[in-house]
């Protein structure tokens, strides 16, 4: 019947269980953490998903430039990433003053055209082509895969390849027959593209003589990208690219900081919140763990008498608190994991421009860190009441506010 | 360390409380020596000191003059005493504390209410025989309930075996059945008397109920800070 000398409670026990004297005020503390351990994952996940997706947007355009014909930048980086209206043409000889230059690993003329289809949808749709250069185009757009045929290799043949959207619409396989409408033209499908999650899947591609001869634009092209060599000064070569006539650069990169910089502008407020939201949690934090400390002053008074000494009483207070920030920051993490496709879901409502990939990535990084942060700062918050608990001298907490 | 040694010694002591420019006295040069095995009450009328003197037996206060002398080690001497930490010290090895509310921790069960000292102090050979000193304090049937289960008495049971887990040599008792009613007073009264005859606790105790400061062997009365006669 002897009790072992082992026999002791653990510090944390006594924590734990004076967090379950007060359920409802823990609780809602823990709440208050999770709400901002929440929004400050989604924040951080939709920071980096986002990034993430644009750029490989752009890589999968396969080339770091486009030269287009005199427009505002803006719109040309919207027909980049959209598929574009408001076409400017430009003269095919322009390639062969881009070729010139050294930085230029290669290039590939293309022309769209955008044609109001009546019998697409309900009331009509818009159908993009691209005419592109057999002998180019592959190559700078190794992104692309195929889910049935391959590229047409006739500079001038009556083919077509489709993008997977496309041809679904159509209902066109490899072998079918499409027609451009009120052109009366019939081609040949010789390939369809398998999902690429850009406007590629939307886009009928013909070689680059066919669609100029259809639509009567010979010798014109709306775009020219450009392939750059990895030890070219980009800056350098963009300059003279800008003295061609009747043209303008757009790099990717510029795009993409066009992008950025907008949706760093929504990030800076919703950051902000974040902050307050974090803030607001910690006064609660604060506030529960002082409540308690005060209400326990005898308590606490009885525990020194007992022997705690006063390292003892911080070490217990501090622990009573970061638990409770561990607590709220597990199950804002696992909110945030919850709800990151409702989260992603209602970004996308609310941004400008999303890219095609996914907006939110949530790794075990961000979540170890973003727990973490809320614990450490869980740790400064519980400083104050651990100190005013642990400064609390026997007696006078025993007989503070004596009934 | 014979049971007859004294083990505190108080000289003349003092305790001056200022409110505003008034000083109030409340313990007004008192002398008394407390021996190793003794069992005193302290009685008296409201105000006349009894808990303030308590607390500076006990070493949870300092007096404002006089000697004291716990365990052969002045505590103080004219105006100076020991730092709050050797205070400490002397506390945790020697005195055990109960008051009239028990301060038990409503989601601890009456064992782990017990243990809770352990968690920061243990006495060497201390907690060998926790089961034991609940069984004497009859509580061996409620060591797993929690104090809202438990009557009056119980807690105040509860909070004793939590005084006495780390063996200290004076159980210091302020009002312990001030919450209780008259039959739970004289039970509490009971399990002190056996304490100190069987294990030779030395107890202190201060009470307004006079038929339980008859269970002690000595009861000295106070009246505004200074002893009346003895009875
Ligand atoms: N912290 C304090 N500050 C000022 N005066 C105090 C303080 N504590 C006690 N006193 C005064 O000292 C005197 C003695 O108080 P004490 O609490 O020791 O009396 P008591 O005998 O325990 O009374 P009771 O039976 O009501 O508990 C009283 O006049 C009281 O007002
Ligand atoms: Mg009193």
């Amino acid at each position: 019947m002897k009790v072992k000398n082992s026999q002791k409670i653990s510090l944390f026990h006594i924590a734990w269980k004076n967090l379950a004297r007060k359920k409802t005020r823990s609780l809602l503390t823990v709440v208050g953490i999770a709400l901002a351990t929440w929004v400050l994952i989604s924040l951080f996940g939709f920071n980096s998903g986002y990034k993430n997706s644009l750029d490989r947007d752009i890589d999968n355009l396969g080339f770091q430039m486009l030269v287009v014909a005199k427009g505002c930048p803006y719109e040309a980086a919207t027909l980049m990433l959209k598929g574009g209206t408001g076409l400017k043409y430009m003269n095919e000889d322009v390639v062969r003053l881009i070729v010139r230059e050294p930085e230029v690993e290669s290039v590939t003329p293309m022309l769209m055209q955008v044609v109001f289809d009546p019998n697409k949808g309900q009331s009509g749709g818009l159908t993009a082509f691209l005419g592109v250069d057999p002998a180019s185009f592959p190559r700078l757009k190794p992104g692309l895969s195929f889910k049935q045929g391959g590229w047409f290799t006739d500079p001038a043949a009556l083919e077509v390849v489709m993008g997977y959207e496309a041809a679904e619409l159509e209902q066109r396989e490899v072998g079918d027959l499409y027609l451009i409408p009120e052109k009366n033209i019939e081609l040949k499908v010789v390939g369809v593209l398998g999902r690429s999650g850009t406007q590629d899947d939307g886009t009928i591609f013909l070689p680059l003589q066919t669609l100029q001869k259809i639509f009567g634009q010979e010798g014109q092209l709306t775009s020219v990208g450009i392939k750059v060599s990895k030890e070219a000064n980009l800056a350098e070569f963009e300059e003279k690219m800008f003295k061609l006539p009747d043209v303008q650069v757009v790099s990717l990169t510029q795009v993409k900081t066009t992008i950025m910089t907008l949706v760093s502008t929504a990030r800076i407020l919703v950051f902000s919140i974040a902050l307050i939201a974090i803030l607001i949690s910690i006064m609660g934090v604060i506030n529960t763990v002082l409540m308690s400390v005060m209400e326990r002053q005898k308590e606490i008074g009885i525990l020194k008498a007992m022997g705690a000494l006063a390292g003892d009483v911080f070490r217990l207070v501090w622990l009573e608190t970061s638990l409770l920030c561990l607590m709220g920051g597990v199950l804002g993490a696992a909110l945030a994991l919850g709800t990151s496709r409702l989260t992603e879901y209602l970004i996308r409502k609310l941004l400008p421009f999303a890219p095609s990939g996914g907006l939110i990535s949530i790794g075990a990084t961000l979540i170890l860190t973003a727990i973490g942060a809320v614990v450490l700062l869980g740790l400064l918050s519980g400083i104050y009441p651990a100190f005013r608990a642990a400064r609390m001298r026997p007696l006078e907490a025993i007989r503070s506010e004596e009934e | 360390m014979k049971a007859t040694t004294a083990i505190i010694e108080a000289e003349n002591i003092k305790r001056i409380y200022k409110r505003g420019a008034e000083e109030i006295a409340a313990i007004d040069g008192l002398s008394l020596t407390v021996n190793r095995g003794d069992f005193t009450a302290f009685v008296g009328p409201s105000g006349s000191g009894k808990t303030t003197l308590l607390n500076l037996l006990g070493c949870l206060d300092n007096p404002s003059a006089g000697k004291l002398v716990v365990n052969g080690r002045t505590v103080h001497e004219n105006g100076r005493g020991l730092s709050e930490s050797q205070l400490t010290r002397i506390r945790r090895e020697l005195f055990g504390y109960i008051f009239q509310k028990f301060y038990l921790i409503p989601t601890l069960t009456v064992l782990e209410n017990v243990l809770v000292p352990f968690t920061f102090f243990r006495k060497e050979g201390a907690g060998q025989d926790v089961r034991q000193l609940l069984k004497k304090l009859g509580l061996e049937g409620r060591m797993n309930h929690l104090p809202a289960e438990l009557s009056g008495g119980e807690m105040q049971r509860v909070a004793i075996a939590r005084a006495l887990v780390n063996r200290p040599e004076v159980l210091l008792a302020d009002e312990p059945t001030g919450n209780l009613d008259s039959e739970r007073s004289l039970e509490i009264g009971q399990v002190l008397k056996k304490l100190n005859e069987e294990e030779g606790l030395t107890v202190l105790l201060v009470t307004h109920n006079i038929e339980l400061a008859r269970t002690a062997r000595v009861i000295i009365g106070l009246k505004d800070g200074k002893r009346s006669q003895a009875r």
